[in-house]
């Protein structure tokens, strides 16, 4: 099994950089930035009420944000908030204040596009990190450096950037580097896009974009349909991003901080990846020459997976095997069934919050951090009061399952759906 | 001060560039794709110095857009394309990328800089930011409205542009989109090229009356409005807060439609300037327009009137 990206010629660049990158993921709510936290990120970003792409995520309160940096400090990990919009003069006002608040809060980065929040931040919040946001797409290190010199410590680089490229750049200009290295993409430059603008009246870049690159068009040439009947349609939609096959590569050509895509994704969709990526990190830097991607974290990745994978333009501008067309179907057979909340020794039996439909005779796996991992079959199940049960079929409801063997709290259950 | 407001057009070609101006173009937009982005015409070196030569015979001022997202690779000959155009002696540098300016301020000290991102440029503020950093004119994003262009403008010190005619672009790839369609159709050599030329356009299932052009170039692939702003009937709303510059977008126009189109705007202007207060607009102004416009593409308010959601 493979995640179908790593055919393509290796990157043969610079292979001395031996920094431990960090590791930073998406948390869209208070509960998925435990789990991405206790799965390994090193850092996780989040979205605020306000400034943030994800007006329909979660998103947030300050005293949210306050118990999640707490936690994550139990980790030694940080938490970034992201304030990548593109203000309008009404968003103007109230930047400052939002700003203060982050810092106060304990936020350790802002992740930033407009020069506006930038510039707001150093002046009222110096405490919080001020990190350019991708939505600037900055591809050359003379734009890397200006922002440099106007005292930013971390660009993220556009999607667009190639290994060759972030080479080029690190050469020129000693600043962090952080990539996205995993999840969905724009398939336009980040920021160049108001397709929901104009077919819905929905503002992209300050958070409703509503991913019309992924709807079907007809094409035409001069009013001929360049298409026939039963043909697929003409579509922007592009592969979701997976670095896992060229690992050594992004550690070696000195990304920085590894970014995983995904704020409105699922806590096991985001615990998944981060696993993966924590597993495959420490492998490196425990043995960089002996280092050898693992069919286990390949097949793990494939079970989060929304949609087939590819390597965007780390290794060349994508072509016509990098966009979906024709349906988009899940490509994972797997769905979240259950987190652990307890384990008891004597009895072999695990306390789990419901989260999807499982019933007894049903596989299951069960996941935790480090690649803990061992499949089984439901056999015996019950509610919380002892009481047998032939199926789990309440969201959140409190069940307990025997398990094959020990579990902790905040493993993952997920079943097998086809 | 008395206030005179520019009247701006892209040029495809020295033919356009003087038509343009005869017809009242009071400055004109060119330059080579290399550095800027979706160009009505290629400027070679040549072109751009005879181009800046008509233009001061006429009091006529150049731009040059070299508004692209910069590539490594695009940044040792952008520093000599930026020398060039301050010997060439053009009148303005539009940027959006931080290595243009930085370039600019190596080697074309002084020159008027003009900041524009297109969708991404649109706050007072920012504006202002980019003002400390030598920018003279903030280009507004077209996804703006009336009341907050004119917020912009008693904000700002800065020279306020406004595209008032025109297709705009709603969506800029890196990607081959149409080329990797037709190969994952197995006919590459359907369409060898994509480009602005070819009268390309996608169309979405919900929205059959709308046609948005999509091309290709070295930039790579672009996807315009269905339909045309145009401002001219409301464009004493605009002169009334002294707007400094109304640009009009030629791409994918022919000479003769852009000629006319400058040409009405040039009669609007001018009435208003001589008198504000008994200005009305002229429905025949309008109709010359109509008179050559595509009939499948809208002429519209585009973002001036709307309120957006989020």
């Amino acid at each position: 099994m493979t995640t179908g990206t790593g055919t393509k010629p290796r990157y043969q660049g610079k292979r001395n950089r031996l920094d431990r990158p960090e590791l930073l993921a998406p948390a869209g709510n208070l509960e998925k930035l435990k789990f991405a936290i206790h799965y390994g990120a090193d850092a996780v970003y989040i979205g605020g009420q306000k400034y943030g792409l994800r007006s329909n995520a979660d998103n947030f309160s300050f005293e949210e944000m306050r118990e999640g940096v707490e936690f994550a400090n139990r980790y030694g990990a940080k938490v970034f908030v992201a304030t990548n919009i593109y203000a309008h003069n009404e968003d103007v006002e109230g930047i400052e204040e939002y700003l203060r608040n982050l810092e106060a809060a304990g936020i350790s980065a802002i992740i930033a596009a407009d020069p506006v929040i930038i510039e707001t931040a150093q002046r009222v919040a110096p405490k919080l990190e001020v990190h350019l946001s991708t939505q600037q797409s900055t591809m050359n290190w003379q734009a890397v450096k200006f922002w440099k010199d106007e005292g930013l410590p971390r660009v993220v680089l556009a999607r667009e950037t190639s290994f060759e490229e972030i080479e080029e750049i690190k050469k020129h200009v000693d600043i962090e580097i952080e990539a996205f290295i995993h999840g969905a993409m724009c398939s336009s430059y980040s920021g160049r896009c108001v397709l929901s603008n104009h077919f819905t009246d929905r503002d992209s870049n300050r958070g409703g974009c509503c991913q019309s690159c992924r709807w079907k068009y007809d094409l035409f040439v001069d009013d001929a349909p360049m298409y026939d009947k039963g043909e697929d349609q003409f579509t922007m939609g592009s592969k979701d991003l997976c670095m896992i096959d060229y690992l050594p590569e992004l550690i070696e050509v000195g990304v920085d901080s590894f970014k995983i895509e995904g704020r409105m994704k699922s806590i096991h969709y985001v615990a998944t990846v981060v696993n993966v990526y924590r597993q495959a990190i420490d492998a490196y830097f425990a043995d960089p020459e002996g280092y050898e991607l693992k069919q286990q974290w390949v097949e793990e990745m494939n079970k989060a997976a929304n949609r087939p994978l590819n390597t965007g333009f780390f290794l060349d501008t994508p072509d016509a095997q990098d966009h979906i067309y024709g349906p988009e179907e899940k490509a994972a057979p797997y769905d979240f069934a259950g987190i652990v909340l307890d384990y008891d020794d004597r009895t072999g039996f695990a306390t789990l919050q419901q989260r999807n439909h499982f019933k007894v005779g049903q596989e299951v796996e069960f996941v935790g951090p480090g690649g803990r991992f061992f499949k089984q079959t439901v056999t015996e199940l019950t509610d919380e009061a002892g009481a047998i049960l032939d199926v789990a079929r309440h969201p959140l409801q409190t069940v307990r399952v025997r398990t094959l063997k020990p579990v902790k709290p905040m493993d993952m259950m997920r079943k097998k759906i086809r | 001060m008395t206030y005179r407001p520019e009247l701006l057009a892209t040029a495809s070609s020295l033919e356009e560039l003087n038509r343009l101006m005869d017809a009242g173009a009071d400055a004109c937009y060119i330059g080579e794709s290399r550095y800027g982005t979706r160009l009505s015409g290629e400027f070679t070196r040549e072109m751009i110095k005879e181009a800046v030569s008509l233009a001061q015979a006429k009091g006529v001022r150049i731009y040059a857009a070299v508004n692209n997202i910069i590539d490594n690779d695009t940044l040792e000959g952008l520093h000599d394309y930026i020398a060039f155009l301050h010997e060439a002696g053009v009148d303005a540098i539009v940027f959006g990328d931080p290595a243009v300016l930085m370039a600019a301020r190596a080697h074309a000290p002084g020159m008027p800089l003009h900041w524009n991102t297109e969708m991404t440029s649109t706050n007072f503020a920012t504006a202002e930011y980019w003002a400390r950093r030598g920018a003279t004119r903030y280009v507004l994003a077209r996804e703006l409205n009336m009341e907050q262009i004119e917020d912009t403008k008693s904000k700002s010190k800065l020279e306020i542009q406004v595209q008032v005619h025109g297709m705009t672009n709603i969506y800029h790839s890196k990607r081959s989109l149409v080329n990797n369609y037709l190969d994952h159709k197995g006919e590459p050599d359907r369409i060898p090229n994509a480009d602005l030329e070819r009268g390309l356009y996608m169309m979405e299932a919900d929205r059959p009356d709308e046609r948005y052009p999509i091309f290709e170039d070295v930039n790579g692939t672009h996807v315009m409005s269905s339909s045309d702003i145009c401002m001219l009937e409301n464009l004493h709303e605009l002169l009334a807060v002294s707007v400094d510059s109304f640009k009009i977008e030629g791409i994918m126009k022919s000479i003769e439609y852009n000629e006319q189109v400058v040409r009405v705007y040039r009669l609007a202007i001018d009435a208003y300037l001589a008198d504000p207060e008994g200005y009305r607009f002229q429905e025949e102004w309008l109709d010359s327009i109509r008179e050559l416009q595509d009939p499948k593409r809208e002429l519209s308010y585009g973002f001036f009137y709307k309120e957006q959601v989020y």
